[in-house]
C-alpha cells in the first residue's frame, strides 16, 4: 500500500487540507474508490477505511491480480467533517456538483478538478454515495444511465438491488457523472447511513466492493455469496409521500415485504398526540427506504418500495 | 390584494407559504411579474419589490395592466439567512420545474411556475451572493438572446452577459419559464445579506421604462442607460492563488489594463503578502469581492473586456 497526498489546499487559518488516496498493487488502472465528499458522510468514510484494511490484508497476501491498481479515497472534504458542516465550510457549495472540476475556478471546482484529474483513467469508479434526505436505505447499488455503463454489471456487487438512474440536468456535475463521461464504468454504493455508522450495512457495502473487485478479476477475494440482484428503473420505485406534517412514526423495517393496504408508518400532531395520518402501502412489493426523523413536513418522501 | 400561491405544512404547527401580491388597474392584461427571494441570503430585491409597489399604490391611475410582485419565493431561507431551503440543503433555484406530485419542494416549485407563466414579461432579481459585489446586469443564454436582449435593454441596467446555455442551467426558474414562453429577465446586483439603494432606484427606473414600453406605464420616466453587450467581448476572471485576507486597491466599475495592481492577499499571522494580485486583462471591473477571507480558487473580480481591444474610458 502506498499513501499518496493526491491534492493540498491552503487554508487562511487551519493546517492544510491534504486529501489522501491509498494505492493497493501497480500497473493498469483498475479501479477507484471514494468516500465523504460531504462533511456529515460519515458512514461512507467509515466504509472506505474497512476496505483499506481488507485490501491491505489481499496485498499481503499476494491476493490483487498482477497489473491491476486499486485506489480508495476515504475522505475528501474532511474540513467540513470537523466542523460539522456538510458541505464546504467556507461557501456551502458541494464538491460533488463541481466536476468535473476547474483548476483556475472557485475553490470547490479546484478541489473537484485535483481530485478528478488523479481518478480519471480508471476502468471502473466506485463512490459511496449519500442522500440529501434523512433516512434508512437498503443497501443498494445505483448507476446513472448514461448509455456509457453497461447495467448488466450492477449484479456483480451482488446485493440486492441495482437501481438505474436517468440522470437529471443537476446530475451532470456529479462525479458518478462525469466518470463515464471520461469513460470510467461508474457505481453509487448506498451503505444504508450517512451520519452514523450501521456496521451491518457497512459490512455488506464492503463485501459487495469485493465482490465486485473479485468479478471482475482485479483480486481474489472470500466473500459471503451475495444475492441474484435484481435490477430495476429507479422511475419504477414507488415513492410514497407524507399527507400530512407532524410527528413521524415508521412501523416498518427497510428490506421488509408488505402488501398492498398494509400501514408503513403514522403522523402524529405535534402538541396534541392524535393520529392524523396513517401511510399506507399502494402496491405490494420491498421497502428500500424509510424516512428516519422524528419530525416530518407535508410532501416529504417517507418510503420508497420496489414493486 | 395578497395572494398565497403556494401552501406546504410544516412539521409543527406552521405552514410554508409563498405570496405575492397582484396590482391591477385599468382594462389591459398585460402582466409583468416582479420575482426574488429564491436564495434566502439575496436582499437587494426585497426593497426593490418595496419601492416599486409602494410607487405603484401612489400613481396607480398610470397602470394600465397587471403588476404581479413575488417577493420570498424562499421564504424560510430568507427568514433564516440561509441561501438555499431550510432543512433541504438545496438550492431551490435547482429543482425548477419542479413536479406537482413530487416532494414538497418540487410541488412548490411547481405551482410558482404555474403562477408566474403567462405573465408578458418575468423580472427575476438576485443579488449575487456575500462573497462578490456585482454591478447592476442581466444574464441571458445564447439561445434565449434574441428573444430577450430588446427587453434586456430598456431595464436600466450597465450590463448584460450573455452566456453559454448550460445543462445544470435548465433547472432554473428561468430557464423552465423562457422555454414555456413567459419572457424572464435574470437581474443579478449588489452584493448579499444588504441593500444598496441606488442599485435598488437604478432598477426601479428599469422596470417602470419597461411598463411604459409594454404599453402598461403612462406616468414619468426616467431615461435610461445604455447597457455593454458581452457579445464580442471577454472576461476576464481573476481568482486567488493564496489563502488570506483580500485588501482590494481599485474601486468598483473601475477600468483597468492588463497588469494593473488591484489589490493584495495578506496574511495578519505573518504580516505578510502572500499575494499580489493583478488584472489578467484590460477592462471594467464589474465584480469584486466583498468578503475579505479567501482561499485558493476564490473569486477575486471579473474584468469585461472591451470589444477591440483597449481600455474603455
Amino acid at each position: 500500500m502506498k499513501k499518496k497526498v493526491l491534492y493540498s489546499l491552503k487554508s487562511p487559518y487551519r493546517e492544510q487540507l491534504d486529501v489522501i488516496g491509498f494505492r493497493f498493487g501497480h500497473g493498469k488502472k483498475s479501479a477507484a474508490i471514494v468516500g465523504a465528499m460531504r462533511g456529515n458522510e460519515v458512514q461512507q468514510m467509515y466504509v472506505c477505511s474497512r476496505m483499506v484494511q481488507e485490501l491491505k490484508k489481499l496485498e499481503a497476501k499476494g491476493l490483487i491480480a498482477e497489473d491491476n491498481e486499486i485506489m480508495v479515497i476515504p475522505c475528501v472534504n474532511y474540513y467540513s467533517m470537523n466542523i460539522g458542516k456538510r458541505f464546504w465550510a467556507m461557501d456551502n457549495t458541494d464538491i460533488n456538483r463541481m466536476f468535473p472540476g476547474y483548476w483556475q475556478g472557485e475553490t470547490t471546482q479546484r478541489i473537484a478538478d485535483g481530485l478528478f484529474s488523479k481518478i480519471q483513467g480508471y476502468e471502473y469508479g466506485i463512490q459511496l454515495a449519500s442522500f440529501y434526505q434523512q433516512g434508512n436505505f437498503l443497501p443498494h447499488v445505483k448507476m446513472m444511465n448514461t448509455g456509457f455503463t453497461s447495467p448488466e454489471l450492477l449484479k456483480n456487487f451482488g446485493l440486492q438491488f441495482g437501481i438505474i438512474r436517468k440522470p437529471r440536468p443537476y446530475d451532470t456535475t456529479t462525479l458518478n457523472y462525469n466518470w463515464q463521461v471520461w469513460e470510467t464504468k461508474a457505481f453509487s454504493v448506498y451503505a444504508n447511513a450517512t451520519d452514523d455508522i450501521d456496521e451491518n450495512a457497512a459490512d455488506e457495502a464492503v463485501y459487495a466492493i469485493l465482490r465486485f473487485l473479485d468479478k471482475q478479476g482485479i483480486v481474489s477475494a472470500n466473500t459471503p455469496p451475495g444475492y441474484i440482484t435484481k435490477i430495476i428503473d429507479e422511475s419504477k420505485t414507488k415513492q410514497i409521500r407524507s399527507e400530512a406534517s407532524g410527528i413521524f412514526k415508521s412501523l416498518i423495517e427497510i428490506g421488509k415485504r408488505v402488501e398492498r393496504g398494509d400501514i408503513l408508518g403514522i403522523i402524529s400532531d405535534p402538541f396534541e398526540g392524535e393520529v392524523v395520518s396513517e401511510i399506507r402501502s399502494p402496491v405490494s412489493g420491498t421497502v428500500y427506504f424509510e424516512y428516519f426523523a422524528p419530525l416530518i413536513n407535508s410532501n416529504t418522501v417517507c418510503f420508497k418500495i420496489i414493486k | 390584494m395578497i395572494e398565497t400561491i403556494a401552501t406546504a405544512a410544516l412539521a409543527v404547527n406552521e405552514n410554508l407559504n409563498i405570496q405575492k401580491r397582484r396590482i391591477e388597474n385599468g382594462k389591459s392584461k398585460k402582466r409583468l411579474s416582479l420575482v426574488t427571494g429564491t436564495h434566502g441570503d439575496e436582499l437587494e430585491g426585497q426593497y426593490l419589490a418595496y419601492i416599486v409597489g409602494s410607487y405603484l399604490d401612489e400613481h396607480i391611475d398610470c397602470l394600465d395592466g397587471i403588476v404581479d410582485i413575488y417577493p420570498a419565493l424562499n421564504p424560510m431561507g430568507i427568514d433564516s439567512i440561509t441561501r438555499g431551503v431550510p432543512m433541504f440543503d438545496l438550492d431551490m433555484n435547482r429543482v425548477f420545474p419542479g413536479s406537482k406530485d413530487g416532494t414538497m419542494i418540487e410541488m412548490l416549485c411547481s405551482m410558482i411556475v404555474d403562477d408566474i407563466s403567462g405573465s408578458d414579461v418575468c423580472v427575476d432579481v438576485h443579488s449575487s451572493n456575500i462573497f462578490l459585489k456585482e454591478i447592476p446586469q442581466i444574464r441571458m443564454s445564447v439561445p434565449t438572446a434574441p428573444t430577450l436582449l430588446p427587453y434586456a435593454k430598456m431595464m436600466n441596467v450597465d450590463f448584460i452577459c450573455i452566456h453559454d446555455a448550460a445543462t445544470v442551467l435548465e433547472s432554473t426558474l428561468a430557464h423552465t419559464l423562457n422555454t414555456r414562453g413567459t419572457k424572464t429577465l435574470v437581474v443579478e446586483m449588489g452584493v448579499g445579506m444588504r441593500i444598496t439603494k441606488e442599485y435598488c432606484k437604478q432598477l426601479f427606473d428599469g422596470i417602470f421604462n419597461l411598463l411604459k414600453e409594454l404599453g402598461m406605464w403612462s406616468g414619468e420616466t426616467a431615461p435610461v442607460r445604455e447597457p455593454i453587450v458581452s457579445e464580442g467581448r471577454e472576461v476576464g476572471f481573476v481568482n486567488s492563488d493564496a489563502a488570506g485576507i483580500f485588501v482590494p486597491c481599485v474601486s468598483f466599475g473601475e477600468t483597468v489594463e492588463k497588469g494593473n495592481h488591484i489589490g493584495d492577499v495578506v496574511d495578519p499571522l505573518s504580516s505578510k503578502t502572500v499575494e499580489k494580485v493583478n488584472a489578467v486583462c484590460d477592462g471594467m471591473i464589474f465584480t469584486l469581492r466583498e468578503y475579505p477571507v479567501v482561499y485558493g480558487g476564490s473569486l477575486l473580480a471579473r474584468i469585461l473586456q472591451p470589444a477591440a481591444g483597449g481600455v474603455e474610458k
